[in-house]
């Protein structure tokens, strides 16, 4: 019953939400509805991410986690209402919407196996003017990671996972990016390198306040670093609010995230 | 021996031809998983244009440059006007584009300038030089033009940013828009410049061959054999490729007889298709251009 009587709550505070930050928002996704074929993956979800915030989107697998970042860049066909810092980019092509400063880290990594560690961070800078900085940005990647460096010049196919993820996130850091979108982070990695990983994200985050869209399985280390939460269950947000308050609800933490 | 080293010699001068034209079928196989049957037809047709501004007062080299660029220009076009529409088709109705294409520009060169057989001059002098034995003076120069156009693509692929996104996107098409690169242009320009390495290879051949519409036909198959050898998917692994069957076609064609030529290319393609279909580099990834 009191699971309800939050759920109701945080859906009466979402709209509320909505209304009293339209300016400050980075992102801002309304009646977001996606579709592989006939198949109806999203159901006309709307959140947003604050500028120089950290949004995570939990839910089981098959949720649409995955889907809902595809859709954010337009990676397959859907209807609804993305705004970038107020402006509409839901009608763009994938790669117009990263030239306007969106990272992704996608799912499974996508790094360019048979390119070396190096290649693949400088492909990341590929949109940038500011050739001259490319190089000190490498460093300062290096620096996050130091595996990285001393991999610099192998193929990154023949990365362990781990490092891969970590190859992912810098090559997402090196657009410079302003909202960045991780896709389960933390997949695949022992835990003390997820604990690094999500140290190094909310770093980045407060220092370059680089907005970020987080989806995750792993609830805690989600909730940990985020400032809202959204809880998807088949396409839709069942619960909506802010990361302490969910991460503080012991009923949704059992019943929905599980730990 | 003497002659031996002769034939390897002029054998390395046409394998250059073959690792160009090889090279351009390797630039297209990464991005499209299929073999441009047309890379032939496509640098007879710029040799012609080339032919044509020759016969009318353009110098050589002033006529080698207009032709390498409306080639590149011919490439990008085709690419984007006939290859795009039908890129998520099935793979037959790729193939059957492709071979459309070598048919039109066959039949095209045919009507504009007749299939008589044409002599194509070549830039260089008709004394051998530096007084060598060995090679004529282009066979030589065929080789050195060869050798420079693989050099800059290689400088160009491997150093360059272009270069680099133009890797990526033969690649992995998908990660390469996540990191803002404009996918079908990339696409695009590998055509441009598979068109226009095959017009310099198409311009080096010719007054070996003499011009005429069918004269690629052989060469293609030779570059095809040459790019299966080295790994249809290693664009070094085809150049390597081209050199030696250049250089079998030579030594086969004098000790074993020239009738043979054209069959030890089916030969070298069926065989690396029973005995190692990936080729000599198609796997291991080191070599790169």
């Amino acid at each position: 019953m009191s699971a309800g009587t939050t759920t109701a709550t945080a859906a009466a505070r979402a709209p509320a939400l909505a209304t009293e930050r339209p300016a400050s928002a980075l992102l801002e996704v309304r009646g977001l509805a996606a579709q592989y074929g006939p198949t109806m993956v999203l159901h006309g979800i709307d959140f947003a991410v604050g500028v120089g915030g950290i949004t995570t989107i939990l839910g089981a697998n098959g949720a649409g986690k995955t889907t809902l970042l595809r859709a954010v860049c337009n990676m397959i066909k859907t209807s609804g209402e993305v705004r970038l810092a107020g402006e509409r980019i839901d009608s763009l092509a994938t790669e117009a919407i990263v030239r306007r400063g969106v990272g992704h880290v996608p799912d499974g990594r996508g790094t360019f196996t048979h390119l070396t560690v190096e290649e693949n961070l400088r492909l990341g800078a590929h949109t940038r003017k500011d050739r001259g900085e490319i190089g000190a940005d490498c460093e300062r990647m290096y620096a996050h990671f130091p595996r990285l460096k001393e991999r610099r010049r192998q193929q990154a196919g023949t990365l362990s996972g781990g490092e891969q993820q970590m190859l992912a996130v810098s090559r997402a850091l090196m657009l410079r990016p302003r909202l960045l979108l991780l896709d389960e982070p933390s997949f695949g990695l022992a835990p003390l390198i997820v604990q690094q990983l999500f140290e190094i994200l909310k770093a980045i985050n407060e220092t370059e306040r680089i907005g970020m869209l987080l989806v995750e399985q792993n609830a805690a280390m989600a909730l940990a670093i985020a400032d809202q939460a959204y809880l998807l269950e088949t396409g839709r947000v069942v619960m909506s609010g802010s990361a302490s308050e969910i991460r503080s609800d012991e009923q949704i933490r059992r019943s929905y995230l599980g730990y | 021996m003497q002659q031996l080293l002769h034939q390897v010699l002029s054998g390395l001068a046409t394998g250059g031809i073959y690792a160009s034209v090889a090279l351009a079928l390797v630039m297209i196989y990464q991005a499209t998983h299929l073999v441009n049957f047309a890379q032939g037809e496509m640098a007879m047709f710029a040799t012609y244009l080339a032919w044509a501004l020759i016969q009318s007062g353009v110098p050589y080299w002033g006529a080698f440059a207009i032709t390498v660029v409306s080639a590149f220009v011919l490439g990008v076009a085709i690419e984007r006007v006939i290859v795009r529409p039908v890129e998520n088709s099935p793979i037959l109705a790729l193939v059957i584009v492709f071979i459309a294409l070598l048919v039109i520009f066959n039949s095209l060169a045919g009507w504009i300038f007749t299939y008589t057989i044409k002599p194509f001059p070549s830039p260089f002098p008709a004394e051998p030089l530096f007084g060598n034995r060995y090679l004529s003076s282009h066979e030589l120069g065929s080789m050195a033009i060869t050798l420079v156009v693989l050099l800059l693509l290689f400088v160009f692929f491997r150093f360059t940013p272009l270069g680099l996104a133009m890797r990526a996107a033969a690649q992995n098409p998908v990660s390469s828009r996540l990191v803002g690169i404009r996918v079908g242009w990339m696409l695009a320009l590998g055509w441009g410049l598979a068109a226009a390495i095959g017009s310099v290879a198409g311009m080096m051949v010719a007054p070996t061959v003499f011009l005429e519409p069918n004269m690629m036909g052989g060469i293609l198959l030779y570059a095809f054999a040459g790019a299966l050898l080295g790994g249809i998917d290693s664009p070094g692994g085809a150049v390597l490729g081209g050199f030696i069957v250049g250089v079998l076609e030579n030594v086969v064609g004098v000790y074993v007889g020239s009738e043979l030529k054209l069959t030890l290319a089916l030969v070298v393609i069926v065989a690396v298709l029973v005995i190692k279909p990936s080729g000599l580099f198609g796997k291991v990834q080191v070599v790169r251009v």
